[in-house]
């Protein structure tokens, strides 16, 4: 059986990512002096981001929300996250979003894979109720397969109970 | 892929065999004392068959020491040389090493090149003849031949069918932690030749048809999870139904005919039940709670299912139409991943109490509820299933949980978490060699 390198798989699809972001050429970018040179995504300053770009979304709007053990309502505290994010898809009105909803990883697979459709969905709704368009969000689960951490900790759980907002079609680059 | 399918078996049973044996394991007793069995390396009529006669009775012996019921007596201590399966044993020389039963048996390859395999299971202390069978097949199966040969004696002492010729279905792990590639994976019932069935995109939970070489199970492969069938003789794959939303948690009914599982609309999930050959989908459940995780009874009248519709995680049971859905768990903490014994006199389920997991069994009334002793209360029990022939589980472990150990000190004690193979009548706990696993189910 061929044993696939999903590091080489990973690298390959890392070195396709810069190697866009390199090409694009944009006004903006042209006119900010440059104040460091390195690629390391990390340092990227806030100006070098596309406006209306996944990144855009990810580090300017908030992406993620969280939810309570075994719950899927919105907490009053990602309000203005989902808010924030209803505003940037009435501003970019091409973009598609899906909606992925996590577990973290007590409770058995299949519910975990039924609870994170209840909170992929709920986050849907509340932007539906702010004005987005439902034909824009789509949802979906991954239970607890995704995992951002692995340890055993309250702190990871909550971690886990998420709701990520990713861009599916329609932004910039 | 290399077929599963056996090609040609000729079996033949020959010999004398008493109607009335005094050897006898009654599996529905607890606390069975394991029945020493003697098994020597098969003899082989041409030096050339002298390595199949030992490996065929290596497999034997292990078949039969895993199950419980046996205690495979270790080679080295025998005292007589068998001279072939047709000469009667000296049964002093094997009831001075308390054996109780024996087997001889002669590997010989025909001059069609198959591989022809002789054996007879004698009663130590009777001095006679229990059974004696041929099979025949082509070289490259001379597991299966070995798991055969196991199946027969474990059903002529217990009076059960064995379940030594199975495969197991589930999902193999490899990767780091937060980036797992899984992959479905088929082995034999005793941990060998697996094979991987997929790579490189998610799937989960699968499960085998028990009536053909099919299995369904939960795949991101194009994107949202799936249902699928994966036909294992052709190596087609084939998304079952046009969803557009999510389907996952198949299972198939005991006639293999209909594929019972989750559709989530909405963030709502329910349960519906397709038919394979009409493909036509029949909603069972309507609530606005999660309903999932369902499981055929063996008559194939009634579901299992789980539903947070009380307000937590509970077993109930409904019609296969879907009527008359009612609660049968009531014990503390959340009661999920239920499912139903061949035999239909238990049903099996995951107990989520005070932050621990634990296997729980009970009556499909939901009465007599207990969990059979698991040892480390550190293991995740996430899916079961019910092996077709017996009532022992599949207890798959998580991937960061230990396996569990049980009080018995000869049963081998792992610390990689794979798959368990849970007795939950007895208690006993069997673990397969193998890699990370998870979510499988036994294929008769």
């Amino acid at each position: 059986m061929t044993k696939f390198s999903l590091a080489t798989r990973l690298a390959a699809v890392s070195v396709v990512v810069l190697l866009g972001a390199c090409t694009t050429k944009k006004a903006a970018q042209d006119t900010t002096p440059p104040t460091n040179t390195t690629t390391d995504s990390s340092t990227v300053q806030s100006s070098n981001i596309v406006p209306g770009s996944a990144e855009d979304l990810r580090v300017n709007v908030g992406d993620t929300v969280h939810f309570d053990y075994d719950r899927y309502e919105i907490l009053d505290a990602d309000k203005a996250i989902l808010q924030r994010q209803a505003a940037w898809l009435a501003k970019y009105p091409s973009v598609r979003v899906t909606i992925e909803g996590h577990c973290d990883e007590r409770g058995t697979r299949e519910y975990n894979l039924a609870l994170g459709a209840r909170r992929a969905n709920a986050v849907k709704e509340y932007l539906v109720s702010l004005g987005t368009s439902s034909a824009r969000v789509d949802t979906i689960s991954y239970g607890k397969e995704r995992p951002m951490c692995t340890d055993s900790s309250e702190d990871c759980y909550a971690q886990n109970r998420r709701g990520v907002t990713t861009v599916a079609s329609g932004a910039n680059s | 892929m290399k077929k599963l399918v056996l090609g040609l078996i000729v079996v033949a049973a020959f010999g004398v065999s008493s109607a009335l044996a005094a050897l006898r394991v009654d599996v529905t007793q607890g606390n069975i004392q394991p029945l020493p069995i003697a098994i020597p390396d098969f003899n082989a009529a041409n030096p050339a068959d002298t390595s199949a006669g030992a490996n065929i009775a290596s497999v034997v012996r292990a078949d039969l020491q895993r199950s419980g019921l046996f205690r495979s007596l270790d080679p080295k201590s025998f005292v007589e040389q068998l001279k072939g399966v047709n000469a009667t044993p000296t049964f002093a020389n094997w009831r001075v090493i308390n054996a109780q039963a024996l087997v001889s048996g002669q590997a010989t390859t025909q001059p069609d090149g198959r591989l022809r395999v002789d054996f007879r299971l004698w009663d130590v202390f009777e001095g006679s003849q229990m059974l004696g069978q041929q099979f025949t097949a082509t070289p490259d199966n001379w597991r299966r031949i070995a798991h055969l040969i196991s199946d027969a004696i474990y059903q002529r002492i217990t009076g059960e069918k064995g379940y030594f010729d199975t495969r197991i279905v589930f999902i193999s792990e490899s990767g780091p932690a937060t980036k797992r590639n899984k992959r479905l994976t088929v082995m034999d019932e005793d941990g060998a030749n697996p094979k991987f069935l997929s790579n490189g995109y998610l799937v989960l939970t699968p499960r085998f048809n028990p009536t053909a070489q099919m299995i369904a199970y939960m795949s991101y492969i194009s994107g949202k999870p799936r249902v699928y069938l994966f036909d294992m003789e052709s190596g087609r794959q084939e998304m079952l139904g046009q969803f557009t939303n999510m389907t996952f948690s198949p299972r198939f009914s005991p006639d293999g005919n209909r594929v019972v599982m989750t559709l989530e609309q909405g963030g709502n999930s329910d349960i519906y039940v397709m038919d394979l050959r009409s493909r036509s989908m029949t909603r069972l459940t309507s609530d606005p709670s999660i309903d999932t995780s369902p499981s055929f009874s063996p008559d194939g009248s009634q579901i299992v299912f789980e539903s947070d519709r009380g307000g937590s995680q509970q077993v109930y049971v409904m019609g296969a139409d879907g009527s008359n859905p009612h609660r049968i768990s009531f014990g503390p903490g959340k009661n999920g991943t239920p499912v139903w014994s061949p035999r239909g006199d238990l049903i099996a389920f995951t107990k989520q109490s005070a932050g621990t997991f634990r296997i729980g069994v009970m009556k499909p009334d939901g009465s007599g509820e207990h969990m059979p002793h698991l040892g480390a209360q550190r293991t995740r029990p996430d899916v079961l299933t019910h092996a077709a022939r017996r009532t022992r589980l599949a207890n798959l472990v998580d991937r960061y949980h230990r396996t569990q150990r049980t009080a018995r000190p000869d049963t081998r004690r792992r610390v990689r978490p794979g798959v368990v193979s849970l007795d939950p009548v007895e208690g006993r706990t069997l673990e397969f060699p193998g890699n990370f696993a998870k979510n499988g189910s036994f294929r008769p």
